[in-house]
């Protein structure tokens, strides 16, 4: 069971080091996106700081959708994923690989480039290690909620552009527990329930997003 | 055994066949027939589980292989029209992962010795994107030298192969079927298996009368 997790987990990072250009741009969307807010609203130190966790997060957010499509369809085309879903394993694992391999790539480059970011709006040191929790907390689920909108819009003309409208609402819970964590920071309260419903949420998605993911694909090989 | 009775399935609004009946015991072998759109590959999808039948039961062994799922599935190799295999990694990667997701761990001289034997010496390294399309066949077709599955759903094996291959995968089918295998295959050309009786199964369009017709 856990061999095939680790099987797909080697195979797609195999993958992602043949393609390069995929995984940076992710990265790049990201640096970018942050960097224009700092140079369009003003060097105000205050406002800066005030809108950090918010510009970060929600580009987190962005630039996660943007590798999205990418987490099924290549091997949609391929023909890989009909030999995945005869695998004589559980299909949850599988996808659930597939969710962690697309996590690392996508997510923890993020997660590692965030403090070098929150830098430019004056973020303390306190704040920027809370967001490093948060987002270490937070990527995964959007990695795993992402899936199972990747699975559903599998082969439709424009599926990247309904993939965000399906998957951005659902991760509205994640922005503000993400966000309320770092601004609890700043004005002093306590960080502990906004990680913890974030923790909560993490395991609620651990449990369900891979075997609803794996249903939505096999209506999507119909 | 493989017994599928009364199977119906349709795409769309259009009934591609309805009423069929056949079972496959071990070390048997069908082709089935019929023109372009008649159902050939729908059928086999739906004996893989991707399609739901609109009527009657496919059973493995007695059990429905909807139930059995997985159980089934170690069991079988499907192989279809695309290739299932990545233009970015070489034909050994690609064959030992594909092993690895039937549950089959192979280590790196099987994996060369399987794709010598599919005729590839000397291209095991190469990334895939630089091999012909016959090449590439030989790559996704490698999956049956190193399956142990019994029952073969192959949907046209013999595209893009040149003579000496469509030879080997004669060969290999016989061998399969010696081991007790079986075989379930739709081809456009000749498949000519040795000293093996071959069943043919012809769809017709559900509209002419008779969805399916054994011989």
């Amino acid at each position: 069971m856990s061999g095939l997790f680790m099987l797909v987990i080697r195979r797609d990072l195999m993958l992602a080091m043949r393609r390069r250009a995929d995984v940076l741009t992710t990265l790049i969307f990201f640096v970018m996106v942050v960097s224009l807010f700092p140079l369009g609203v003003g060097p105000e130190m205050d406002m800066l700081r005030k809108m950090a966790p918010g510009v970060l997060w929600v580009a987190a957010l962005l630039s996660s959708m943007l590798s999205l499509g990418r987490l099924f369809s290549a091997d949609h085309l391929d023909g890989t994923l009909e030999q995945m879903m005869l695998a004589p394993q559980s299909l949850s694992m599988l996808v659930l690989g597939k969710m962690a391999a697309h996590w690392m790539v996508s997510g923890l480059p993020l997660v590692l480039m965030a403090p070098v970011l929150g830098i430019q709006f004056d973020m303390s040191a306190e704040a920027l290690g809370i967001l490093i929790v948060g987002l270490l907390l937070g990527t995964p689920i959007l990695s795993m909620i992402g899936g199972i909108g990747a699975a559903l819009t599998l082969g439709l003309r424009g599926g990247g552009v309904l993939l965000s409208l399906l998957v951005l609402p659902l991760c509205i819970p994640v922005l503000i527990f993400g966000t309320g964590a770092v601004e609890a920071v700043s004005t002093g309260l306590s960080v502990a329930s906004h990680l913890s419903l974030l923790g909560a949420l993490l395991v609620l998605a651990l449990a369900f997003t891979p075997w609803v993911t794996a249903q939505a694909l096999r209506i999507s090989m119909e | 055994m493989l017994e599928v009775s009364n199977l119906a399935c349709s795409r769309g609004d259009h009934r591609l066949f309805s009423g069929l009946s056949f079972e496959l015991h071990p070390g048997q072998i069908m082709q089935v027939q019929g023109e372009n759109g008649s159902g050939k590959t729908s059928l086999l999808r739906t004996l893989c589980g991707f399609l739901m039948p609109d009527e009657g039961d496919i059973l493995w062994n007695g059990g429905d292989i909807r139930e059995l799922e997985e159980e089934y599935y170690a069991d079988m190799l499907y192989l279809g029209h695309l290739n299932a295999i990545k233009d970015e990694l070489s034909g050994l990667e690609n064959l030992r992962i594909s092993a690895g997701l039937s549950g089959v761990e192979l280590d790196e001289k099987e994996a060369i010795a399987a794709l010598r034997r599919m005729g590839l010496k000397g291209r095991e390294l190469l990334p895939t994107k630089v091999l012909s399309q016959g090449q590439r066949r030989r790559v996704a077709l490698a999956r049956l030298l190193v399956s142990d599955a019994k029952l073969w759903v192959l949907d046209e094996p013999l595209a893009a192969l040149d003579v000496g291959a469509v030879a080997l995968i004669q060969e290999l089918i016989a061998e399969h079927l010696a081991r007790q295998g079986m075989v379930i295959f739709t081809t456009h050309q000749p498949l000519l298996v040795s000293g093996m009786e071959m069943r043919t199964l012809t769809l017709t369009r559900a509209g002419s009368g008779a969805g399916g017709r054994m011989a």
